[in-house]
């Protein structure tokens, strides 16, 4: 499989989710991670970046990240998918590589 | 609020910073608890990613850390209860006041009514807060 890449900052006010998407493949997957997990929330000034690159690229978002910063998963941008950190290590094994996004 | 300590001058604490990503919301809010000891006219203000701060429903047990939120909730009790948040901000990561902590405080001058301390306030607003500070911390 493709690249997973990984997001920690938020998009707010770093470059790094901008960057990912623009440079990820089709069949690409993002994992959004620490406050990275922004970019998952809906009705922001960067979701519609988010939702536009959802056709052609997986996006998940690290469920105790969302937590901890008290978004609930109904504000969620449609199409996204939450993981735990055990689905962490299996987009991690499932695909060929990581491409942290710093 | 007496001044027998000297002058009281305006001091804000300007937020920008989410919580738990950086070390800035947990050290500012420290800052803040640690000034009240002195007296002065404090306020705090919430810009850019600063707002994420005040998120109500933080739950941290995922993550192994210290979930400092309901320390917001005891601003009040130190006469920290002018707390300004950016329309703005909150407009740009899909956020209402209904999303934040409710913050209260008990008004000494007016019988101890219970208050709201959040402000939402454009930015035009903030801009004239900030202005008018003799003391500005940055986080």
């Amino acid at each position: 499989m493709a690249l997973l890449h990984t997001v920690n900052k938020t998009p707010f006010e770093r470059n790094s989710l901008e960057s990912c998407i623009r440079l990820a493949i089709k069949g690409s997957s993002i994992l959004l991670t620490e406050d990275g997990v922004y970019g998952a929330i809906t009705g922001t000034a960067k979701s519609d970046l988010v939702a536009n690159a959802m056709g052609d690229i997986s996006i998940f978002v690290l469920g105790p990240d969302l937590d901890a910063r008290g978004i609930s998963k109904d504000k969620l941008i449609d199409g996204i998918k939450v993981v735990d950190y055990d689905g962490f290590v299996d987009l991690v094994a499932e695909h060929k590589a990581t491409q942290a996004w710093l | 609020m007496s001044d027998e300590g000297g002058t009281i001058k305006k001091f804000m604490y300007v937020n920008r910073k989410a919580p738990y990503g950086t070390i800035y919301a947990l050290e500012s809010l420290e800052v803040v608890l640690i000034g009240a000891a002195f007296d002065q006219d404090v306020s705090l203000a919430f810009v850019d990613d600063g707002v994420f701060q005040l998120a109500k429903g933080q739950d941290t047990k995922g993550i192994g850390m210290k979930n400092f939120s309901p320390t917001y909730n005891a601003l009040g009790d130190y006469d920290v209860n002018k707390i300004y948040v950016e329309k703005e901000s909150l407009d740009a990561r899909g956020l209402t006041i209904d999303d934040l902590l409710p913050l209260k405080y008990e008004d000494e001058d007016d019988d101890w009514a219970e208050k709201d301390s959040i402000h939402v306030v454009s930015s035009a607003e903030m801009a004239e807060l900030l202005d008018q500070q003799d003391v500005v911390f940055s986080f």
